[in-house]
């Protein structure tokens, strides 16, 4: 069959690794979960791993894959988390608090979310670079705003959506992420994904091989949006209660830190960044009374570090990646190349012991390095016609 | 006049005061093998601009197998079926180069699954992309890049990165394959390569070819037909040997 034999032969571990350690994590969470060794603190900071998860890996689509700058992360989840979570208390008294009510606000804020991307997807067609990026800024600032002024929205003092019950929570956070993230990069490795690269890579070029520019890129915003309503919430079942300020331009920027120090376009990188951020996050936020004493701090000095911190990381991030004087360390730390040394023995590197230059190995592959550009050489006197590799 | 492909009527566009090209009638029938040359700034990337849909021509028009297509945007005048290529290789340079040519394959009605079924998997995503792939590599297999299919496409050498955008735009299944300097920065031995591969997309693929170049070797040797043009003014047309001898034609490139 032909559909079962091209699955054979593009299969690659490493595109499915993601999702393994995944469910790996979900089954260690149900079995430490029902021998009730998760505190309550670890409940709340592994829902907030799971919905930062899916903001990064949405925002990973749109910042990576279309290659477009979006500030506004946080209005989606705003978006969707006030929306959502207005939908679960209406419907509340009517299907209870269960699972089912959850599905659909969810579903419900994602929809509306999609809607807003669609929204700012519009203007995406005409802009690109730094104007998208003041564009979708503004965006999430007057979302903010906006949902600050809606008196049913509870404006200033924040909506009340009460505690979602946290073991049930964590799962369904974590097998949100596990779909989401399964979507997009199943998105990502088809011909959609083809086509939203080359929009990246260069979009004249694409328009001219007939790829639809509007409908992608709308479909990214839309998708990537959808996402962001999904994690919003679910930040809203977990902490309870909606304030706008917790949607404000720099968690937008936390999102965009984690995509950044993640590796752009780098999906797996997305999540163990967003993993890092939010554990130190909770960590600098809450940190052990013990340090704080020691270090004589007050309560939440640690957490304006916190944002001071991560403009530090991108910045060092984006010099280490673009600067000249950074290129020969850039070379020698690449990921790729560690790997390679990792695999398999480098049998040119005997530099520790002299005796083994007068080994024959090492005479054979200079024999071979000599024969092929002999025989290169021969090739290129008797067959004159044939163009030369690497010619310019 | 039945066997007219591409038919340009007064085909003109001005730049604020400049009028870069000015009443171009082309004729280009099926099957033929059609260049575009002139100095310099004559104005000829501007009529592929202007027939792939990214200037609007401000007057004038063209018809592609009798059909209007002025004011169509770049996408659907490619479905409808003009390709080109860049003068300055415009490559998807992160991605490998069977997924270049698979990207020009994107609009094929045989490959119409949409986002939901890839995102979801269904089985018939996995048949389109088997197809696909076989396809693309039989389109690299004539362009001698299947050895490269791997590779990243910027880390090819010029040639085959020329060659592999005439690829890409050939998988977009055209009637008409518009050529922008396809000769540029090659060496004789390449050129030569590619004059008999774009004989061979004519007469393998029934493709009508426009082509621009500067390389008047090529041109002679390969046009059936061409349209000098200088400062967006038609100076000459007709056959290589009577375009390339008429006195204006000779005055525009060397002087008096």
């Amino acid at each position: 069959m032909k559909t079962l034999k091209y699955f054979k032969k593009q299969f690659a571990v490493k595109h499915f690794i993601s999702y393994f350690v995944l469910i790996g994590v979900i089954l260690v969470m149900a079995v430490l979960s029902a021998t009730g060794a998760l505190s309550r603190s670890a409940y709340s900071t592994l829902t907030k791993i799971g919905y930062s998860m899916i903001l990064a890996v949405s925002l990973n689509l749109v910042v990576g894959f279309l290659g477009e700058l979006s500030l506004g992360h946080a209005g989606f989840m705003c978006v969707g988390a006030y929306i959502g979570c207005f939908i679960f208390n209406l419907l509340e008294p009517v299907t209870g608090s269960g699972i089912l009510t959850l599905i659909i606000a969810m579903l419900s804020g994602g929809v509306s979310a999609a809607i807003f991307g669609f929204i700012i997807g519009v203007p995406a067609l005409r802009l690109r670079g730094d104007y998208l990026a003041i564009c979708t800024l503004a965006f999430g600032e007057i979302v903010r705003n906006v949902f600050k002024n809606l008196p049913f929205f509870g404006g200033a003092k924040g909506l009340n959506t009460g505690l979602f019950d946290r073991t049930t929570l964590l799962f369904v956070t974590l097998v949100t992420v596990l779909v989401v993230l399964a979507i997009v990069q199943n998105l990502i490795r088809s011909k959609h994904g083809r086509a939203i690269t080359a929009i990246r890579d260069n979009e004249i070029a694409a328009r001219a091989m007939g790829v639809n520019v509007t409908y992608y890129k709308l479909l990214v915003f839309v998708l990537s949006a959808f996402a962001a309503g999904l994690s919003g919430v679910l930040y809203g079942k977990a902490v309870g209660i909606i304030r706008q300020d917790n949607f404000s331009y720099n968690y937008s920027i936390e999102i965009l830190v984690m995509v950044v120090l993640g590796g752009i376009g780098s999906m797996n990188g997305s999540l163990i960044a967003a993993t890092i951020i939010t554990a130190v996050t909770v960590f600098l936020q809450n940190p052990p009374p013990a340090i704080r004493d020691a270090l004589n701090l007050g309560d939440d000095t640690l957490a304006i570090v916190k944002t001071i911190a991560y403009a530090v990381i991108l910045i060092l991030i984006i010099m280490y990646n673009n600067a000249p004087v950074f290129a020969g360390l850039r070379e020698k730390l690449s990921i790729k190349k560690l790997f390679a040394k990792f695999k398999k023995k480098d049998p040119g590197n005997i530099s520790a012991d002299e005796a083994k230059w007068d080994r024959i190995t090492t005479k054979i592959e200079m024999d071979e390095v000599l024969r092929v550009d002999v025989k290169k050489r021969e090739g290129e006197l008797t067959d004159p016609d044939k163009p030369e590799r690497g010619a310019k | 006049m039945n066997d007219v492909l591409l038919r340009t009527e007064n085909l003109g566009i001005s730049f604020g005061g400049l009028k870069a090209v000015e009443g171009l009638n082309l004729e280009v029938r099926k099957g033929q093998l059609y260049g575009l040359v002139g100095p310099n700034g004559a104005g000829k990337t501007t009529v592929f601009n202007m027939l792939t849909g990214v200037n609007l021509p401000t007057e004038g028009t063209f018809f592609l197998d009798g059909e209007e297509l002025r004011g169509k945007s770049q996408e659907a005048i490619n479905r409808k079926g003009i390709a080109r290529t860049f003068q300055n290789i415009r490559l998807f340079v992160n991605m490998s180069v069977v997924r270049n040519v698979m990207v020009g394959l994107h609009n094929q009605p045989e490959f119409h699954c949409n986002a939901f079924t890839s995102m979801f998997r269904l089985p018939r995503h996995y048949e389109e992309e088997a197809t696909m792939r076989d396809k693309a590599k039989e389109i690299l297999k004539i362009f001698d890049l299947y050895e490269e299919r791997n590779n990243l496409s910027c880390n090819l050498p010029y040639g085959k990165q020329r060659k592999l955008e005439i690829a890409r735009a050939l998988a977009t299944n055209p009637k008409l394959l518009l050529l922008d300097e396809p000769a540029a920065g090659m060496n004789p031995n390449e050129t030569e390569d590619l004059m008999t591969i774009v004989r061979r997309l004519r007469d393998e693929f029934d493709l009508t070819i426009l082509l621009i170049e500067h390389d008047m070797h090529f041109v002679s040797g390969l046009c059936d037909e061409i349209t000098v043009l200088n400062f967006g003014q038609t100076l000459a047309h007709g056959t290589p040997e009577e375009a390339l001898n008429d006195p204006e034609v000779i005055r525009a490139y060397i002087g008096n």
